[in-house]
């Protein structure tokens, strides 16, 4: 069978082996950690807390009285001892942040203590069904719940469509098209009825009966187990599942196939309009770790204060799938996994394709930190003028043009920018990947669009 | 044969010719004297600090009273004299103003936070983590303002420093607008002391960024006979108008922050 896909695309080697066999680990709760008021897309958070209060694992210490917006909680029991700007992974410039430290009388290292108040489901599993979607948006927002995908948006925005749009299917991502990454991979194979919980729970906040799970054919075993547990699902007949479809779809390994308005493309078919979303037709489409975010929110009542980060690249020595507390130091992540190899050149948060370099380790890991990647003995090569190939064109999966955007920002033509369809650009990278002649298409890109922001 | 070419091009040219000037006088356009003499004045530039196209929209809204005589930035005092001459009006003579870039931090006192590669522009630099200086307000030193300067006034040193020769300076403020940090001002032309820091960070953390970043310790403020001087938001202000330049100052600040200006 031919697998579905979108058009443009690129192939990059995936590297996904070096984590992909490992079982998701839990790193011990730091003693330190930081956390950034803004970790999401929207307005940022103002503190709850003080310096010096004692604060409680899971309490909510920030929150914002905007509706695109996410509270944060403190990921560890301590003390607060500073509110100040510090680096932030995907910011340029410093964030609030709130530092809390454990006592360090009760500081555990070693083990990692149950999350107490936390892990125990207030609910009984099923009762969350008794629930309005409404009361269920409120918890989703109360837990400070963001796409994990990368681009950290508020959830709970995103199943509130505007009333005039009709959603008749709701797609749950699962493709994870970034090289290196596979921490949605290993949730898949290890967390699965939960997940398919919570695509259950988003299914009845939009009243929406038909879903499907995008895969790239790369994780066999994922789609097996999805099958299969869907499948046990329709057999057991489950209340949840009267008249819901849920389809599993392989899909062809291509990068970025993983992005929203691609998958789109290939599940359905249908195109996202120029500056449109994907409300605009009729889909909502969420992250497997953001429908296991939903679950834990809705039916254990825990927040968002973990994740799982993919920590690997041939510059760690101990590549692992680690589920981390929000607002560990990248350092320490980075020590547990028994430190750097030698010649060392860069430290990216997220994959390769469209992940962020930083300069820094004392900056935190993040609601959208997919992962950690540790690259050495880059070659550095330098650019050369565009020789018109034409590759880029070809492999934009927006069907723009990068190296004419490319031009015209080096030139300050931002208007011009505009008419080629900067703003429709993604940032995925496939025009910079495939360029011969080392262009640094994206920084272009991303130059041309903060210049045309200013202008406004 | 030679005979037939000059009568026929002779005639073509004395047909064309008559039809020109007949064509001049009729579709003259009236302009208005005063327009061309200004004109003549203005320094030709073509800067546009002015605010309208060029020296010839200028001209013409000058002629017509569109705007005031003191206009012409670029040209100074003494086309503004000239200018008011041609339109018969009096002007108070304005002070004159200089472009200067408050940051005297290079390689060697601002560290580097990263390896910056990409677009040699301080916009674009400014995008990633605010830049690769490691102080948040000092100069980038990739020449945005140099670009957009139409006098040529602005160099970048071999330190990574932007640097202004206020003799070539103009004043026609496009390089303020250019730099992301805002960190060029306007200062008096006579102005010679001047606080070259723009660093609003608290003492400690302004040394750990920059070993010559004011630290606003509040010495040139006590020490000012004048009272010149005042600690606004963690970084030193002189008070143009109080200032008689006499350099105590400079003399007292720790850091060397405030210095002469050439």
């Amino acid at each position: 069978m031919k697998l579905k896909t979108f058009p443009g695309g690129v192939h990059p080697p995936q590297y996904k082996d070096l984590t992909k066999g490992k079982p998701i680990e839990d790193m011990p709760v730091p003693i330190k950690v930081i956390i950034p008021l803004q970790q999401h897309t929207g307005a940022p958070c103002e503190p709850l807390v003080k310096v010096g209060d004692e604060v409680k694992e899971g309490q909510k210490i920030g929150e914002s009285k905007a509706f695109v917006s996410a509270p944060v909680h403190t990921s560890i029991s301590g003390k607060v001892t500073a509110i100040e700007p510090r680096p932030h992974p995907a910011s340029a410039k410093d964030v609030m942040a709130i530092v809390i430290e454990k006592n360090p009388e009760s500081a555990e290292v070693s083990a990692r203590p149950p999350m107490l108040h936390l892990g125990t489901p207030s609910l009984q599993t099923e009762s969350w069904k008794e629930l309005t979607p409404k009361q269920i948006k409120e918890k989703i927002r109360e837990s400070g719940i963001v796409g994990l995908g990368g681009a950290a948006f508020p959830t709970h925005v995103k199943l509130s469509p505007a009333p005039d749009k009709k959603i008749d299917t709701v797609i749950l991502n699962g493709v994870e098209c970034e090289p290196y990454l596979t921490n949605d991979h290993r949730l898949m194979l290890e967390k699965t009825s939960q997940i398919l919980e919570g695509l259950n729970i988003i299914l009845k906040v939009l009243g929406v009966n038909r879903a499907s799970i995008g895969i790239e054919s790369n994780k066999q075993d994922a789609i097996k187990v999805m099958e299969n547990a869907e499948h046990s699902y329709e057999v057991g007949g489950r209340d949840a599942l009267h008249g819901i479809s849920i389809e599993v779809v392989p899909l062809k390994v291509k990068y970025p196939q993983g992005a929203e308005k691609q998958l789109i493309k290939a599940i359905l078919n249908r195109e996202v309009p120029s500056a449109g979303l994907p409300f605009d037709v009729g889909v909502i489409v969420q992250n497997v770790g953001t429908a296991l975010a939903i679950y834990e929110a809705v039916v254990t009542d825990k927040p968002l204060i973990e994740r799982v980060v993919t920590v690997t690249g041939n510059g760690i020595k101990e590549p692992k799938n680690l589920r981390v507390r929000i607002g560990t130091p990248f350092s320490q992540v980075i020590e547990y996994c028994s430190g750097f190899v030698n010649g060392v050149s860069k430290v990216i948060m997220g994959g390769p394709m469209m992940g962020l370099a930083q300069y820094t380790l004392d900056v935190p890991v993040v609601k959208g930190t997919s992962g950690i990647l540790v690259l050495k003995d880059i070659k550095e090569e330098s650019e050369g003028p565009c020789i018109k190939c034409g590759r880029c064109v070809e492999s934009c999966p927006m069907s723009l043009m990068p190296n004419r955007i490319g031009d015209y920002a080096e030139t300050d033509n931002f208007d011009l920018c505009k008419e080629y369809g900067v703003f429709d650009c993604m940032e995925c990278g496939a025009c910079a990947y495939v360029c011969a002649s080392r262009r640094p298409l994206i920084h272009l890109i991303k130059y041309a669009k903060s210049r045309l922001a200013a202008k406004k | 044969m030679i005979g037939q070419a000059i009568l026929v091009l002779g005639g073509l040219g004395l047909g064309f010719g008559i039809l020109l000037s007949f064509a001049s006088r009729k579709f003259a356009v009236v302009v208005d004297p005063k327009e061309e003499k200004i004109l003549e004045v203005l320094p030709g530039s073509n800067c546009g600090a002015c605010g309208f196209p060029g020296c010839q929209g200028l001209a013409e809204a000058l002629a017509k009273g569109k705007t005031e005589a003191t206009s012409c930035v670029a040209g100074g005092a003494e086309v503004t004299k000239k200018v008011a001459k041609i339109l018969g009006v009096e002007i108070e003579p304005k002070t004159e103003l200089v472009a200067f870039v408050a940051c005297r931090a290079g390689i060697k006192q601002a560290k580097k936070k990263f390896k910056y590669r990409g677009l040699n522009n301080c916009q674009a630099d400014a995008l990633l983590f605010t830049g690769d200086k490691s102080c948040v307000y000092g100069c980038l030193g990739l020449g945005s303002c140099a670009k957009v300067c139409p006098f040529d006034a602005i160099s970048i040193t071999a330190e990574g420093l932007a640097v202004i020769d206020p003799k070539k300076c103009k004043s026609c403020q496009k390089c303020v607008k250019a730099c992301p940090r805002n960190l060029i001002s306007m200062v008096p032309r006579a102005q010679e002391v001047i606080i070259i820091c723009k660093n609003r960070d608290r003492g400690k953390k302004a040394k750990e960024v920059c070993s010559i970043a004011c630290i606003a310790c509040r010495i040139c403020e006590k020490a000012c006979p004048q009272q010149a001087i005042s600690i606004v938001d963690n970084l030193a202000v002189i008070d143009y108008q109080k200032c008689n330049q006499c350099a105590i100052c400079v003399e007292k600040c720790p850091q060397k922050a405030i210095g002469v200006r050439s």
